[in-house]
C-alpha cells in the first residue's frame, strides 16, 4: 500500500468530521459496553450462587423504575448522588482523583444540623439560602483543603481526600453524640431537628424534594463551566499537561484549589438536602455511602457532568430497589456493593480499548467504495 | 485495678495497644512496600484487608484451625493482588482507579459472604506472654504478644535484606525505577509487577486475618476502620523501607490505641474524636513527608503518585 493512499485526498475534505464523531461514538459505546459487562459478570456471580439473575434485574426494574412510588424513591436518591458525582468529576478535569466526597456530604449535613437551633426563628427566605451556603462552604473548605495540600505540598489527593472522609465521619460522630446532641434523641443520637418552616419541600406536582432540581442545575452549570468557558478550557489544559499550562501562564494553583472547592461545595449541598429534605436532623445516616457511589457514577460518566445525570438515575434506581430485592431474594445487604464493584472494575478495564476500536476507519469505509 | 498504678496505665495501655494494633498496619505496609517498589500502587488494600479478615475467620471457624484461616486469608489476598496486577498491566488502565474499584469490590464481597460468620466463634491465634516477669496485670496484658507480630518483625528484616542483597531485590528495584532499563536487562516489568502486587495482597490478607482472629478477634462489618488505607499512606512516610515500616506501624498502633487507653482510665470526653487520631496523624505525616515539587526521596521512579 502506498503512503499516498493514506493521505486525505483533495476530493474528500469533508471527512474531517469523522474523527471527532468516531471519538464521540466510542465515548458512548465503551461505557455502555462496560456497564453491560459488569452486569453480565454479576449475573454469572448470582448464577454461581444459585440465584436467578433474571429475577434480580426484574425486581430492580420493578422496585426502582416500575411504579410512580419507586420513581419518587429513585429520584430522591438521585439528588445526593448527582452532587456527589460532581465532587469527583469536577476535579477530575484537572487530572485529580478526589474520592472523599463522603466527608463533604457529612460535614455539610452537620453544619445544617448545628445551625438548626440558632436559625430556628429566622425567616425562611433568609435562613434557607444561608443554610445551603453554609453547607456548601463546609464542603468547599474540606475538599478545597485537599486541593491546597496537593498544590502546596504535593500531597496525593486520592489518599488525602479519603483520609479526610474518615476524619469527617469521626467529627460528625463527635458532634452528634456530644456538643450538638439533642437530649430528646434517645435511640439514635441526632442534632436538634430543623424547624418545620426551614425544611425543604417537594417539587410542585412531584413526590421528590427540591434537591433533585438543584442537583440537575448543578450538573448543567458544571458542564457549562468545564466545556464552554475559558476557565474550563484552562483546566482541561492543566489536566492534560501541567507544565504546558504553567508555561502558558495559566493560574494552575487557583484552578486546582477552585475546582476542588467547587466539587466540595456540591457535595456539601448534598449534605444540606439530606438533612433539610430527608432526615430533618443530622445523624449517623448522613454517612450512607452516597459519596462512594458518586465515585463510580463519575467514572461511568467519564467525568462528563451531563452524562452524570442518566448514570446517577440508573444507579439511584439500583440503590432504591436494594432493600426490596435483598429481602425478596434472600440476599445480604452488601449485594448492591458487589454489583457496583463489578461494574467499577469493568468500566476501568474498558479504558484499555480507548482509541483501539478504529471507528473512524469503519465510518469512512462506506464512503470510499 | 487501675488505682494501683494511676495514670501510668495510659502509656502502658498504649504500649500494649501499639503492639496489638500495629500488626495489621505492619503486614499491609510491608506488602505495599514490595508492590510500590515494583512501580505500582495498590490503593485497594483496604478491601483486601477486610476480605482477608472475613475469609480468615470463616476458614478458621470451618476447619477449627486459626492458622488455616491465616493461609486462606493470604491466598484470598494474593488473588485480589493478582487481579489488580493483571488489570493494571493492560495499557491505559490506571492503577489508582483500579485500587478504588477493588476497595469497593473487596469490602462488598467480604460483607456478602461474611454474613453467616458474624455469630459463630472461631479459634484465636496464639499469643506469647512476654510479661511473665511482672506481677502487674497491666504489664502482663500489654506484653501478651501475638506470634504474627513477631513474624512481621522478622519479615520486615528479611524484606529489607532481600531488597538490598539479593538478585530478586535488585530485579524489583530496577523494575520500579525504570521499565526501560528493566527491559534492556531482559526482565519483563509487567510480570514482576503482577507478582509484587500479588505478594502485597497476600500480606494484606494476613493483616486482615490478624484483625478477625486475634485483635479485636471477631468478624463483623466494622472490623476495619481504614487501617488498609492508613498503611498505604504509611509506606510513603516510611520512605519505602521495610524496617521503617515496622517503626511507623508501631507509632500508628499507639495512635490507634489512644482512644481505648484513655477510656480505660475513665476519660470519656472526646471519645468519638479519638477515632480520628490515626487519620489526623496519617494526614500530618503525609503533609510533612511530601514536598512541593511532588518529588519524594527514596520513591521508586515508576510510581504513578510521584510522577
Amino acid at each position: 500500500m502506498s503512503v499516498a493512499g493514506d493521505l486525505p485526498k483533495a476530493g474528500a475534505p469533508s471527512r474531517a468530521w469523522v474523527i471527532p464523531l468516531a471519538a464521540r461514538i466510542e465515548g458512548l459505546l465503551l461505557p455502555v459496553a462496560a456497564l453491560l459487562a459488569g452486569f453480565a459478570a454479576f449475573a454469572l456471580f448470582l448464577l454461581l450462587l444459585g440465584k436467578s439473575p433474571v429475577d434480580f434485574f426484574a425486581l430492580v426494574y420493578k422496585a426502582g423504575f416500575g411504579t410512580a412510588f419507586s420513581w419518587s424513591n429513585t429520584l430522591s436518591r438521585a439528588a445526593p448522588l448527582l452532587l456527589a458525582a460532581l465532587c469527583v468529576a469536577v476535579p477530575a478535569r484537572l487530572g485529580l482523583v478526589v474520592i472523599g466526597g463522603e466527608g463533604a456530604i457529612v460535614l455539610g449535613g452537620v453544619m445544617v444540623g448545628g445551625l438548626a437551633l440558632p436559625l430556628s426563628g429566622w425567616p425562611p427566605l433568609i435562613a434557607m439560602p444561608l443554610l445551603a451556603c453554609m453547607a456548601a462552604l463546609a464542603g468547599a473548605v474540606w475538599i478545597g483543603a485537599v486541593g491546597a495540600l496537593r498544590q502546596w505540598r504535593g500531597v496525593n489527593e486520592t489518599i488525602a481526600s479519603l483520609l479526610m472522609a474518615y476524619i469527617a465521619i469521626a467529627l460528625m460522630n463527635h458532634m452528634v453524640e456530644g456538643p450538638l446532641r439533642d437530649p430528646a434523641s434517645l435511640n439514635k443520637p441526632s442534632t436538634a431537628p430543623l424547624a418545620e418552616a426551614l425544611r425543604v419541600g417537594d417539587l410542585p406536582g412531584w413526590n421528590v424534594h427540591w434537591g433533585l432540581a438543584v442537583a440537575v442545575l448543578a450538573c448543567i452549570f458544571a458542564w457549562v463551566l468545564i466545556d464552554r468557558t475559558t476557565i474550563g478550557f484552562a483546566a482541561r489544559i492543566a489536566g492534560g499537561n501541567i507544565r504546558a499550562a504553567q508555561v502558558q501562564g495559566l493560574p494552575v494553583g487557583k484552578l486546582v484549589i477552585g475546582f476542588t472547592a467547587l466539587g466540595g461545595a456540591f457535595a456539601g449541598l448534598a449534605g444540606y438536602f439530606e438533612v433539610s429534605a430527608v432526615h430533618g436532623s443530622a445523624n449517623a445516616s448522613l454517612a450512607s455511602g452516597y459519596g462512594y457511589t458518586g465515585i463510580l457514577i463519575a467514572f461511568l460518566a467519564r467525568h462528563n457532568p451531563l452524562a452524570i445525570i442518566p448514570v446517577a438515575l440508573l444507579l439511584a434506581g439500583f440503590e432504591a430497589s436494594s432493600g426490596l430485592v435483598q429481602r425478596r431474594m434472600d440476599l445480604p445487604d452488601a449485594t448492591m456493593t458487589v454489583l457496583q464493584g463489578f461494574v467499577f472494575v469493568a468500566i476501568l478495564a474498558s479504558e484499555t480499548f480507548t482509541g483501539r476500536l478504529n471507528l473512524a476507519a469503519l465510518l469512512t469505509k462506506g464512503e470510499q467504495r | 485495678m487501675n488505682g494501683d498504678i494511676g495514670l501510668w496505665a495510659v502509656p502502658l495501655a498504649m504500649l500494649g495497644g501499639a503492639i496489638r494494633v500495629s500488626t495489621p498496619f505492619l503486614f499491609v505496609s510491608l506488602g505495599e512496600v514490595i508492590t510500590e517498589r515494583s512501580g505500582r500502587i495498590n490503593l485497594g488494600l483496604e478491601g483486601t484487608l477486610v476480605f482477608g479478615a472475613m475469609s480468615g475467620y470463616a476458614l478458621a471457624f470451618l476447619t477449627g484451625s486459626a492458622w488455616i484461616g491465616v493461609l486462606a486469608a493470604a491466598l484470598a489476598g494474593a488473588i485480589f493482588g493478582l487481579v489488580h496486577g493483571l488489570l493494571c498491566s493492560l495499557p491505559r488502565v490506571n492503577d489508582i482507579a483500579i485500587g478504588i474499584a477493588l476497595m469497593l469490590l473487596g469490602t462488598g464481597l467480604a460483607f456478602f459472604f461474611g454474613k453467616p460468620f458474624i455469630q459463630p466463634v472461631a479459634p484465636d491465634l496464639p499469643a506469647i506472654n512476654l510479661g511473665w516477669w511482672s506481677d502487674l496485670p497491666q504489664v502482663q496484658a500489654a506484653l501478651r504478644v501475638n506470634v504474627l507480630f513477631l513474624l512481621g518483625f522478622v519479615l520486615a528484616l528479611a524484606l529489607a535484606w532481600m531488597l538490598r542483597r539479593t538478585r530478586m531485590g535488585l530485579i524489583l528495584r530496577v523494575v520500579g525505577d525504570s521499565s526501560d532499563a528493566a527491559r534492556a536487562l531482559g526482565i519483563r516489568p509487567a510480570r514482576v509487577r503482577i507478582l509484587a502486587t500479588a505478594f502485597g495482597g497476600a500480606l494484606a490478607g494476613v493483616g486482615g486475618a490478624y484483625l478477625s482472629l486475634f485483635y479485636p478477634g471477631s468478624w463483623n462489618e466494622g472490623i476495619s476502620s481504614g487501617q488498609g488505607l492508613i498503611a498505604v499512606a504509611l509506606v510513603i512516610f516510611a520512605r519505602w523501607s521495610p524496617v521503617n515500616c515496622f517503626f511507623a506501624a508501631l507509632l500508628f498502633g499507639a495512635a490507634g490505641a489512644l482512644g481505648p487507653a484513655l477510656q480505660s482510665v475513665g476519660v470519656t470526653s472526646g471519645y468519638y474524636l479519638s477515632y480520628a487520631a490515626p487519620f489526623v496523624l496519617t494526614l500530618v505525616v503525609l503533609i510533612l513527608s511530601s514536598s512541593k515539587s511532588g518529588a519524594l526521596t527514596g520513591a521508586p521512579r515508576e510510581l504513578s503518585i510521584t510522577k
